[in-house]
């Protein structure tokens, strides 16, 4: 990968936003006088701000790298994680559910399930969601030093403590509302600094009408980019309509999946528990200043996020059609060459006799046979150059490295100035990520697991002091948990994998805890339990196609094929959802509520007294407004068939 | 929380696009070939500075609304 150099514009841009970012977290500083300003912002944010949060605080920069990695391997398809897997779950959680997690006082969701359930609950949420968020920080903050090394030759550990140490700075000082001002900063920062690069690699292409005729030919022959193995076929649209490869069946479209998978598995069951109930993102909701506010925060945020398709997806699908498009000199980037393999494969092509099967064998990737024999030959006659030598054999690698797309881009069309611009950016959506999980990290230590098991009774002032204390330390463990995951690719795989497991089944805890009086805490923390057994069990005997077995799923039988990663995720999760939601009613059924209605009123749907709207608007009534975008949702989806 | 966020937003956008559109000016030719000839640093600097302006805008009108609200 070509390192950029980067101008003096580029580093004013990049150190105006950190000075922005860390004096907000020094200006909100004066306001931090109780435990409850610091964790959970004293309830006291204006709507806007909370929504603008709530959807900036999932926008990391995993998001954006992936999002445009799979509009680039998917299409129009990968439009379904906002449409069907974001705004119906975020207008449900908006209309049913924020009335029990803001008007039950609880200041977190662990504390919820308390407050349901029994203490077992929420041990079992509290104690995953930590680890969770320290490992999920830990991962984006390792992608971002991993990429300033490899886009601008910075120094990895120099990269990470120093923008680690930014976000310390700003969220130390000013806890939440730092963290949640700061995100609505990143968000226009992350929407202004990508757009422009967007519009020029559309106008590039040449329009929306030009994308699609080349995307086409993609669509006819995707194994011409390397996107899928040879003699794979799909219809014209797989890459420009969102449903009809769908309902083609699993094999008609690039990301294999059927309908029924998508909608249940991803559409109810991975988006409902994911926006419903991570803390996470629940948490800016909570931060609200009233009921109101708190209810529309997700319908706020779901108004940006249904338009995020143009900006994270969109680039994915152009960089497609540019790669096909010819004279256009780009091609979708290939993975680096570790340079100890590179090395090896310069000294086979400078062998005498060179073969172009060494060459191939010591890059150790899939490449092209043709150029690199090509290369062999030309060395032969005439030497190459080193540096010449590197970059065919960089660009013979018949593989595609995803993830690099958007900085592909970014580099392509960039001068200085928005380069700059763009890399703040990115920047932004790293810290906004750091930062979210942090601050939702330490209000569960601090409420959850200090408060409840270790040091109950203690003074307002020790449980600031410790949620500043423990901000630091999670800090620190995000940082141990990049190195972590810059060491142990795999490892980090499993422990994202188990994550899956225990997320898998938690919406049917919720689901049954709101709406059902009758369920209890032995019932939901049992079914909890057998519904992530059923997740690990579901992979370890189902595996994808394609996969070894034992690597991805199928260590202990193979009972079932999947057509792909996505299919056995989606089927995974709903099958965990039916087994928890089977067994979490059945237990309770046969075991006595511990909880009496009084204490259930305001935690349960049918004891609780039905919320007065009390807007004078009526559309900015939570019912009303979410209807309305779940019809803007439909359109969207229309007008994309 | 004592802070309106649109003050620092407008502020950092409005001194952002100054900086980039300030840049676009002074530049041109060779470097924007990547972008297709397009000056996009004189263009989007204006974008921006049109955006900062109107945030601090709204804050200007915010902060003479909060104290009657408080009341």
């Amino acid at each position: 990968m070509h390192n950029v150099a980067l101008q003096w514009i580029d580093y004013a841009i990049i150190a105006l936003y950190t000075a922005f970012v860390v004096g907000i977290g020094f200006a909100l500083k004066r306001y931090m006088k109780t435990s409850s300003d610091y964790l959970t912002s004293g309830r006291s944010i204006p709507t806007w701000v909370t929504g603008l949060a709530f959807i900036s605080a999932n926008l990391g920069a995993l998001e954006l790298v992936g999002m445009a990695a799979s509009g680039a391997k998917y299409g129009v398809v990968t439009a379904h994680f906002y449409w069907v897997g974001a705004i119906p779950a975020m207008v449900f959680l908006a209309v049913f559910m924020m009335p029990f997690y803001y008007g039950s006082k609880a200041r977190s969701v662990p504390e919820y399930l308390k407050m349901r359930f029994d203490e077992r609950v929420r041990a079992l949420n509290s104690i995953s969601f930590a680890v969770m968020t320290v490992f999920a920080s830990g991962i984006s903050m390792n992608a971002l030093a991993k990429l300033l090394h490899q886009l601008l030759g910075w120094n990895y550990d120099l990269s990470l403590w120093i923008c680690s140490g930014i976000v310390l700075l700003y969220v130390l000082k000013g806890g939440l509302t730092s963290a949640i001002y700061t995100e609505v900063l990143q968000f226009f920062m992350i929407v202004l600094g990508f757009a422009p690069v967007v519009y020029l690699a559309l106008k590039d292409v040449g329009g929306w009408g030009a994308m699609t005729s080349a995307l086409q030919t993609v669509a006819h022959n995707p194994a011409a980019l390397a996107l899928k193995p040879e003699g794979t076929t799909y219809a014209a649209n797989a890459w420009t309509s969102a449903w009809q490869p769908l309902l083609g069946g699993p094999t008609q479209n690039p990301l294999g999946v059927d309908w029924f998978a998508m909608v249940f598995g991803l559409g109810f069951v991975l988006s409902f528990g994911y926006w419903c109930t991570n803390f996470l993102v629940v948490q800016r909701a909570m931060a609200a200043r009233n009921m109101g506010a708190a209810r529309r925060t997700p319908l706020v945020a779901a108004i940006p996020k249904m338009l995020f398709p143009a900006l994270v997806i969109l680039p994915g699908m152009l960089a497609v059609a540019l790669a096909v498009i010819p004279g256009k000199g780009y091609r979708l980037p290939s993975p680096p060459v570790h340079e100890a393999r590179m090395e090896a494969a310069i000294a086979a092509v400078n062998a005498a006799p060179a073969s172009s099967e060494a060459v191939i064998q010591a890059v150790g990737m899939k490449m092209d046979a043709a150029k690199v024999s090509a290369l062999v030959a030309e060395n032969s006659t005439h030497k190459l150059d080193d540096a010449v030598l590197r970059t065919r054999i960089q660009d013979a690698v018949a593989e595609n490295d995803y993830d690099g797309v958007i900085l592909s881009l970014v580099k392509r069309y960039c001068p200085p100035g928005m380069l700059g611009l763009a890399l703040t950016a990115l920047l932004a959506s790293f810290m906004s990520g750091m930062a979210g999980n942090v601050t939702a990290f330490n209000t569960v230590w601090t409420y959850d697991l200090y408060q409840a098991y270790i040091a109950p009774n203690k003074t307002d002032g020790h449980y600031m002091w410790m949620g500043r204390f423990i901000t630091v330390v999670g800090i620190l463990l995000s940082i141990l948990a990049a190195y972590f995951a810059s060491r142990w690719t795999n490892a980090m795989d499993i422990i994202q994998l188990v994550f899956g497991f225990v997320n898998a089944p938690l919406f049917a805890t919720f689901l049954l805890g709101m709406f059902w009086a009758r369920c209890t805490g032995t019932g939901a923390f049992i079914g909890l339990i057998l519904g992530m057994g059923t997740s690990a069990l579901f992979h370890a005997v189902t595996f994808t196609t394609g996969n070894l077995a034992g690597v991805k799923g199928g260590y202990l039988a193979m009972l079932h094929a999947f057509p792909s990663d996505m299919a056995q995720n989606f089927w995974l999760a709903a099958t965990a959802f039916t087994v928890c939601l089977l067994a979490t009613a059945g237990i309770s059924l046969a075991t006595r509520q511990a909880k009496t209605v009084d204490e259930m009123r305001g935690l349960v749907y049918s004891l609780t007294p039905k919320l007065k709207e009390e807007e004078q608007n009526f559309f900015l009534r939570p019912a009303v407004f979410g209807s309305l975008l779940i019809v803007a949702c439909v359109i969207l989806n229309v007008i994309f068939w | 929380m004592g802070l309106d966020i649109r003050w620092p937003i407008g502020l950092m956008f409005s001194i952002v696009g100054l900086l980039l559109a300030g840049y676009g000016l002074v530049t041109g030719g060779e470097i924007y070939k990547c972008s297709m000839g397009i000056n996009i640093n004189l263009i989007w600097g204006c974008v921006l500075l049109v955006f900062g302006a109107i945030m601090l805008t709204l804050a200007k009108i915010g902060s003479a609304k909060t104290p009657e609200e408080k009341k």
